[in-house]
């Protein structure tokens, strides 16, 4: 029996693979998830509408952007101007002093200002506002102790884009996101892996089929069979979730598209280098699930992670459809807003493409 | 012009010369046996035969084309057998052979002619629709072998077609191949079965990725004294490479 035992532990003491996920992944995740589990928000983007722009206004303004937590990115002119900013994605709350807002606190005792918080981003928005609210909660009692006479100075919260503040804003986009991938990546993974088991590639490669073919040809029922999916996940989040839809529908059947084949190119590159389909399945659930989830932005905010890891974050398909989803459904944008995340995306398509095929070439010798 | 040339092929992977210099030639309507035990080199020199394989060194013509600069050119030309049969277990047998039809771009009206046809020598037409994972393993090679020919290629490379299959399947198999030659087909067939190689009309033996002997089976034989191919390929063993000749 001991002999036995010892076996094993031999086994197991030589199969590197094993001994990576024995002690490499639970360091990896510890250290990745305690990077990455981190709510706090820093020099979160914001806006500043103050047309008295008296001391008051300016002085609470400042506090708030000494907070750390705010970095004032414009001041605006007029009202009308605070929703591009948000459509534009370029802040995630606005600060809005009404006209008369130092003579009010002085005369009347009382004042109200306003936070718009960007429903896109519902997390952070939440956040934002209760920061906000708990400095001007504290400017409020300094004022009160220098000038002896109590005010009373309120915060008034909207959500852009989200007024009944429904909590699917917060998952349905990221979770539409990461199982359009999730699917289209595994299904594709095991395909070429699946030939090389069987023992039917060399047949296809000795044939007059060019690799391209042959990828491509591996690609494209996918892709129509991925874009059903991608249908009845849309239509289940607008349905069932009750996520709105105001933009263009048309623009968001090619976003889809896009996105289908990017990660349906991805899958096909793991299918070049993994030797059978168990392995490509192992590399699809495990390589892309946990990175989706946790460096794409969809649960954890990307602007508090370490650089590292935003940069990370940037390598991944998800990263960039999230806002596509986002913008096109929640607030009903267009590419004059999402043209970078689209190239990027296209980009990553051909890129794919053409390393997968790059590394399918490579194999045959 | 002979369909199937080899200069001084050669092939090395890093340090390891899997096929060193290897001069061949096979002649039209020839059955040609490629023997040799396992990792002599036989499968590296056919993949590089089929241009599947980038030579390291020297130079193959199979058809009359330079493997080498134009492989997808000889890929229309030649047919192919590999070990596991070629064909897709979850394809009926009707459309295991419409896809080849389709790869190597034979018309629809002339693959369905083809595919009644094939049908009919096989007898397979009460099988038709059947899965081929689910056909007896005679049946098999046989319709793999027939896939292989259907665009009517000159030139025909087997790669250990009879792993695994019993002596009666196998001389059945064979009785195709013939057909195939009489017609004027150039087959070439890897094996290490030393029995098949009694059906070819020439052999060549492969050890440690170099011919050490190629002739009929009758002559080399008689070279060795032996009654069989198998004791043949034991003595040549036995013997070492010193007993090789490269000669015709």
């Amino acid at each position: 029996m001991f002999f036995f035992i010892r076996k094993e532990f031999l086994h197991i003491l030589r199969d590197r693979r094993t001994l990576m996920i024995l002690f490499g992944m639970p360091v990896a995740q510890v250290l990745l998830f305690g990077f990455v589990l981190n709510n706090e928000i820093k020099d979160a983007p914001i806006a500043v509408f103050d047309p008295a722009g008296d001391e008051t206004s300016v002085a609470l303004t400042n506090k708030l952007a000494a907070s750390g937590y705010f970095h004032i990115e414009t001041r605006l002119r007029d009202a009308g101007a605070i929703e591009p900013e948000f459509r534009k994605g370029h802040i995630k709350m606005a600060l809005v002093f009404p006209p008369d807002f130092g003579r009010a606190l002085a005369h009347e005792g009382r004042a109200t200002v306003q936070l718009i918080g960007d429903a896109g981003d519902p997390n952070t928005a939440s956040a934002l506002i209760n920061y906000a609210q708990a400095i001007i909660a504290d400017y409020q009692m300094a004022y009160n102790q220098r000038t002896g006479a109590p005010v009373g100075l309120t915060a008034g919260t909207r959500m852009q884009y989200n007024p009944e503040q429904k909590a699917v804003f917060n998952f349905v986009p990221g979770v539409m996101t990461m199982i359009l991938m999730l699917i289209a990546a595994m299904m594709t993974s095991i395909t070429l892996a699946r030939e090389k088991e069987l023992g039917t590639m060399e047949v296809l490669l000795v044939s007059p089929l060019r690799p391209i073919q042959i990828l491509l040809g591996k690609t494209i029922p996918y892709l129509f069979l991925s874009m059903i999916n991608a249908v009845v996940v849309v239509l289940l989040g607008i349905f069932v979730f009750g996520m709105p839809m105001r933009g263009s529908v048309a623009l968001l059947t090619a976003e889809c598209f896009l996105y289908m084949f990017v990660s349906l190119a991805l899958g096909i590159f793991i299918s070049t280098r993994a030797k059978d389909q168990m392995t490509a399945m192992f590399f699809s659930a495990l390589g892309l699930l946990m990175p989706t989830m946790l460096l794409s932005g969809f649960i954890f905010p990307r602007e508090s992670m370490p650089w590292v890891l935003q940069k990370i974050g940037m390598a991944i398909p998800a990263t960039w459809f999230n806002p596509i989803i986002k913008g096109i459904m929640i607030k009903g944008v267009g590419l004059e807003v999402l043209a970078t995340q689209t190239i990027v995306l296209g980009g990553m398509a051909v890129f794919l493409l053409a390393l997968s095929l790059k590394n399918f070439k490579d194999r045959l010798q | 012009m002979s369909p199937i040339i080899a200069r001084d092929l050669t092939k090395t992977f890093g340090a390891f010369k899997a096929v060193d210099r290897l001069n061949l030639e096979v002649r039209q309507g020839e059955i040609f046996g490629f023997l040799g035990a396992n990792g002599a080199g036989k499968t590296t020199a056919l993949r590089m035969l089929t241009g599947l394989l980038t030579p390291s060194a020297g130079a193959a013509e199979v058809a009359g084309i330079d493997v080498f600069r134009h492989p997808n050119r000889v890929k229309q030309r030649i047919g192919y057998m590999s070990q596991k049969f070629s064909l897709y277990e979850d394809l009926t047998v009707r459309e295991n052979i419409r896809l080849y039809g389709g790869i190597y771009g034979l018309k629809p009206a002339v693959i369905r002619s083809k595919t009644e046809r094939i049908l009919q020598e096989l007898e397979l037409t009460d099988h038709q629709h059947t899965l081929a994972r689910a056909l007896p393993l005679g049946w098999k090679q046989k319709l793999a072998f027939s896939t292989a020919m259907l665009h009517d290629p000159a030139i025909v490379f087997l790669d250990e077609p009879t792993s695994g299959v019993d002596p009666l399947t196998r001389r059945q198999f064979w009785e195709l191949i013939y057909a195939a030659a009489a017609r004027g087909v150039t087959l070439m067939v890897t094996t290490h079965y030393m029995e098949e190689a009694e059906y070819c009309m020439r052999v060549s033996i492969m050890a440690e990725g170099r011919i050490v002997a190629l002739d009929t089976p009758g002559r080399l034989k008689a070279r060795f004294n032996a009654q069989t191919m198998d004791e043949t390929f034991r003595k040549i063993a036995e013997w070492g490479l010193r007993s090789g000749d490269m000669g015709d």
